[in-house]
Order: structure tokens, then C-alpha cells, then sequence
């Protein structure tokens, strides 16, 4: 048996060098880089300066301006994933329930914000959401009044949830593919109502498909950079963009690359959490 | 009043008519098969007497309550579906309980229901279990545990049995039969397989190019079908020539026909082919009536090789002739 096995596994090994060597350079080196680049001394009149120290880490941690912009990124990424489950879900379930040439129609128009530039659409909003933006003109019309929405939570979740739709379509789209509709109809045929069918039966075996859908836009939405940068302006800060600030305005490289950390360190720990309890809950059931 | 009652039932897709003026009546406790080829329209009939798919036509009367347009979920009719249909994400248990569930049985009630409806498929030992853990006769006996759980008055089985190997089918056949008969429920079962329907069924409804053929206990189909079509879809058959000259063709099936030694019997006839069966030897032979088959009991006699001149005798009290026009 081993000796018709390895000789599979050797060439296995070899087919993966490739994508290993890909990783190694474009994704290992720069982390490794901005790791080491976070224990650095820095100096404001000479930048970084080598040597090693824990204190950007133990000002993050201290420093409540820090904390703030951690718990509102978090609280950014949650609403955003939160709302892109209430919209994408249902419809996802109404897509795969559309007939042959509607579905493939229906689906190029969820994918379309993928197709334009994130600068181009990010502007886009910006027009839309500005003070004399078409928005703006209707609120006036009905009576609402002006109302001040560019620059806010708001608009920058409002523009996450657009651009993040897909990512979460796709995944509970492909496990609605893989249901048997059959299994619907039996929870009718049982007395369900329609309602009932779908809480019951219908969404818990989807549920890989929101959970993937959910740790995505999340990921992508607490590490989101444009669309914060560009709606939510200057006293907004998200994580990736005090990244910037730190690299490109403090020049404080060092102290940017721990916020870079800490962000990924954050991000793996919800992205593990979520994956365990996937694991636990749904792999001896689904399979 | 029957119990169950399809008054020209019809369900037409655009000009495709996959369900043609079907009537049918079905007393209390029967075991009803609709049997025909794949697109004969027995799937859409059950589909229609599930409220799956909408009657163009006619009407459903069950217990003389019209449910033609009924929706599904107020139908109360327990379903075997052919996938099963099993909810995946729940435990044995808690799939045969859902009806109950719905139903709002209460709790103590509604486990001991389920208990029993597991010990009637003797899957007690497995309630905890999810359904990809079960082998597919398993999985079966779940999706028909759900559907009796529920004490419907009419049991519906899509094509049961066609996804399990040939022995786990035929002993799930007559389970099948003796669950049947132990609740007591009216049963309608959709099938292709003539032996499935053949061996449960009280009687047969035979359908084809959507309409109904033949309505007839499983022994009349076999013995006295209604059209060489039938007599052809549910076994072998072989021609015999009028009695006289322009009279209908005659019929007579393989096991009915006897091979005698050499002008001993009505027709000559040589070997061509056998095939062992197990039980029995199938004989392909030629003869000057044309191409034969005969079945023989492989009584523990030598069987013949291909070559061997014999003779066919047959009792004219056996040989069939179809209804003129029996297409």
C-alpha cells in the first residue's frame, strides 16, 4: 500500500509548490516583515529605528483613542455582516427559487457592484448620500429636512452592505443549490406553513452557507479600507485606515504595523471561533 | 361513498396532457399501485392527490371532503417521498416527530407515538442518529415511521423502494405489506416496477401516455391484461397464431408453455439460447410459429443445451386473446 501511495503524495507535494511559493512570497515575507517591523523602537525625528519593544502594543492597548477605533470597526463589521445576512439570505432564497433565464439575470445584477471599481462606486455614494444629493432632495420633498449622512457610520456600513451582498449570496446560494426540494415539500406535506418550513427545515441546513458568507463580509468589512477612507472622512477612523495614517501622515511605521496586527490577530480569532463551532454543529449532521 | 375519489382528474402543461381524465375510487384500507412506464403520469397524479401540483381538472374527494385545490399543508396526508426527503439536520427522533410536532401533540404523547412508530420499523435502537448515518433500507424506514406517525388517512409512496438493491427491495416489499395491513391505512403507491406492485398491491391501476389503462386485482393484470402493451410491461409473452383464419392473436406467457421431447408436442421447436435463473431456466427457442421463450422450474433435471430439437404444448384453456383495439 505505502509504496503505491508515495510516490502519489510525492508528486502531490510537487503540484503544490507553486501555490506554496506564491503564499511564501506574497503573503508570508510581508507579514513576517510587518511583524518584525512592530517590535521596532521608532523615533519621531529618525522613524524606525530597530531594536525591540513591546510599548506600541502596550500603547494600543491603553490608549483609549486606540480602543475606540477597535470597538468601532468591530461594531462596523458586525452591523454590516448582520445586515447583509437579513438581505442576502432571503435573497439568496428567492433567486434559487426563480425560473431558468430570470435566475442567471437576476444573479449578474447581485454581482454587479464586484464590477466597479470600489473608487468609482465609493464616489458614487458620496453623491448620492451628499447634502445636496439626491437623498437629500427627497427627504426635503416628504418633509424630513436635510440630513447630514455622509461622514457617518451610516453611510460607510450603507456602502459596505452594497459592495459585500455577493459574498454573501454566493455561499447560501450554492447550499440552497445542494437542498433536495423535496425535503421542503415533506415539511409542507407535515402540516408546516410555509414560514414554518423554512425556519425549520430550510435554514438550518443552510447555515454552513451564512456562516461562510458571514465570517467573508465580515473579514472583508473590518479590514475594509476605501470605503471608510472615502464616507467616513477624517474623524471616522476604521482600523485599516489609521493603518495608513500612521504609515503615510505619523510616518510612525512601527505603530502602524501593531495596528496591523492586532487587527489580524482579531480577525483570526472570530474567523476560528466561528469555524470551530461550524465543525462541532454541523459536521456529523450534514457531512 | 369511496373513501378516496379522482373524478376526471387531468393536468395539462401548455398542450402536453401529463394527466388525462383520470377516475378512480379507492375504499377505506386498500393498497392501490399506479404502475406504468417513467411519464405515464402516475407521479403527477400522486403529486396532484399531495396538492404538490394544481388539477387542471376534475376533483379530489377524500372522505367526501373535496380537496382539489386543498393546499398541501392542510391535507394531512402522510408522504414517502422517493429521495425520503428526511430532514437532515434533525435525529431520527426528532424527523419522525415533526408531524407531531405540527400537529401540536403534546410532548409526552407525541415520544410515545414516536417510539412506536420506530418499533413498527424496528429503528428504536437508532432514534438518536442522524440520517447520514443510516443505510438507505434505514433511511426508508425513517421516511415511512414519519408518515404513519401521524395517523393520516391516506398514505402516499412515491416510488419507494426504487432506491434500495434488489434484495433489501423485495424484503422491504413485504414490510412494507405487513405495516400496511397493521395500521390499517389507505395506501396509494406509485411504482415502474410491475413485481413491487405485483406482490403488495390489492389492486393495480395501470397508466400510460396519461391516462389510465387498467384497473384490475394484480392476477387479472397479469392473467387477462387489456392490451399487449400491458401484457408486455408486466412480463413475457409469447404470440400464438389466430384459431382460425382471421381471428385475434393468441397469448401465452413463458412459465405457461411445456417443452415435451421431440414430436411429442403441437409445435416444434430448437433451443437457441438458456439462461439460469436460480429457480428457473429461461429458454430462448425457435420454431416455425417464430421466436419462443419458456420458462421452466429448475426442478433439479438437467437442463437442455442450445441445439436440442424439442417440442411446445400448451393447453388451449391458458391461451389469451387481447380486447380488439388493445393498444
Amino acid at each position: 500500500m505505502s509504496d503505491t501511495a508515495s510516490p502519489r503524495t510525492r508528486s502531490a507535494a510537487w503540484l503544490t509548490l507553486p501555490s506554496l511559493l506564491l503564499f511564501a512570497v506574497m503573503l508570508l515575507t510581508p507579514l513576517s516583515l510587518t511583524l518584525m517591523l512592530s517590535f521596532n523602537e521608532y523615533d519621531a525625528a529618525r522613524g524606525a529605528t530597530g531594536g525591540f519593544t513591546l510599548s506600541h502594543y502596550a500603547a494600543i492597548v491603553s490608549d483609549g483613542y486606540y480602543l475606540e477605533i477597535f470597538l468601532r470597526t468591530l461594531r462596523i463589521g458586525l452591523i454590516t455582516t448582520l445586515l447583509c445576512v437579513v438581505i442576502g439570505v432571503p435573497e439568496a432564497y428567492i433567486l434559487s427559487r426563480m425560473a431558468a433565464p430570470w435566475r442567471s439575470v437576476f444573479l449578474m445584477i447581485v454581482l454587479t457592484p464586484l464590477l466597479v471599481s470600489v473608487v468609482v462606486r465609493t464616489f458614487g455614494w458620496s453623491m448620492l448620500l451628499g447634502i445636496e444629493g439626491p437623498v437629500n432632495m427627497l427627504f426635503q420633498a416628504i418633509g424630513i429636512g436635510k440630513t447630514r449622512m455622509l461622514y457617518t457610520e451610516g453611510a460607510v456600513i450603507t456602502a459596505l452592505v452594497h459592495v459585500m451582498l455577493p459574498f454573501m449570496v454566493i455561499p447560501v446560494w450554492t447550499a440552497l443549490q445542494k437542498l433536495d426540494p423535496q425535503v421542503e415539500q415533506a415539511a409542507l406535506s407535515f402540516g408546516a406553513s410555509r414560514l414554518t418550513a423554512i425556519v425549520r427545515v430550510v435554514l438550518p441546513q443552510i447555515m454552513p452557507g451564512i456562516l461562510s458568507g458571514g465570517l467573508i463580509v465580515f473579514g472583508l468589512a473590518a479590514s475594509s479600507f476605501a470605503i471608510p477612507g472615502l464616507l467616513g472622512g477624517r474623524r471616522l477612523k476604521m482600523v485599516a485606515t489609521t493603518v495608513y495614517d500612521q504609515y503615510l501622515h505619523e510616518l510612525n511605521w512601527p505603530m502602524g504595523a501593531a495596528i496591523a496586527v492586532i487587527l489580524l490577530i482579531a480577525n483570526l480569532i472570530v474567523m476560528l471561533t466561528c469555524h470551530r463551532v461550524v465543525e462541532r454543529q454541523y459536521r456529523r449532521r450534514l457531512g | 361513498m369511496p373513501f378516496l375519489e379522482l373524478d376526471a382528474l387531468s393536468k395539462h402543461y401548455g398542450p402536453v396532457k401529463a394527466v388525462d381524465d383520470v377516475s378512480l375510487s379507492v375504499e377505506q384500507g386498500e393498497f392501490i399501485s399506479l404502475l406504468g412506464p417513467s411519464g405515464c403520469g402516475k407521479t403527477t397524479t400522486l403529486q396532484m392527490i399531495a396538492g404538490f401540483v394544481d388539477a387542471t381538472a376534475g376533483r379530489i374527494r377524500l372522505q367526501g371532503r373535496d380537496i382539489t385545490h386543498a393546499p398541501a399543508n392542510s391535507r394531512g396526508l402522510g408522504i414517502v417521498f422517493q429521495s425520503y426527503a428526511l430532514f437532515p439536520h434533525m435525529t431520527v427522533a426528532d424527523n419522525v416527530a415533526f408531524g407531531l410536532e405540527m400537529q401540536k401533540v403534546e410532548r409526552a404523547e407525541r415520544a410515545r407515538r414516536v417510539e412506536q412508530a420506530l418499533a413498527l420499523v424496528h429503528l428504536d435502537a437508532h432514534a438518536g442518529r442522524y440520517p447520514r448515518e443510516l443505510s438507505g433500507g434505514q433511511r426508508q424506514r425513517v421516511a415511512l415511521a414519519r408518515a404513519i406517525v401521524i395517523r393520516p388517512p391516506l398514505l402516499l409512496l412515491d416510488e419507494p423502494l426504487s432506491n434500495l438493491d434488489a434484495k433489501l427491495r423485495e424484503a422491504m416489499q413485504f414490510e412494507l405489506r405487513t405495516i400496511q395491513q397493521q395500521v390499517g391505512t389507505t395506501t396509494i403507491m406509485v411504482t415502474h416496477d410491475q413485481a413491487e406492485a405485483f406482490s403488495v398491491s390489492d389492486r393495480v391501476v395501470v397508466m400510460q401516455s396519461g391516462r389510465i389503462t387498467q384497473i384490475d386485482t394484480p392476477y387479472e393484470v397479469y392473467e387477462h391484461p387489456a392490451s399487449e402493451f400491458i401484457s408486455r410491461f408486466v412480463g413475457k409473452t409469447n404470440l400464438l397464431p389466430p384459431a382460425t383464419d382471421g381471428g385475434p392473436q393468441r397469448h401465452v406467457r413463458p412459465e405457461k408453455l411445456m417443452l415435451k421431447p421431440a414430436g411429442q408436442g403441437r409445435a416444434d421447436a430448437t433451443i437457441v439460447d438458456r439462461f439460469f435463473l436460480g429457480s428457473q431456466w429461461l429458454y430462448h427457442l425457435e420454431s416455425p410459429l417464430g421466436p419462443m421463450v419458456v420458462v421452466q422450474v429448475n426442478d433439479g433435471s438437467p437442463a437442455h443445451p442450445p441445439g436440442t430439437a424439442v417440442a411446445l404444448d400448451w393447453d388451449d384453456a391458458i391461451l389469451r386473446t387481447l380486447p380488439e383495439g388493445g393498444r
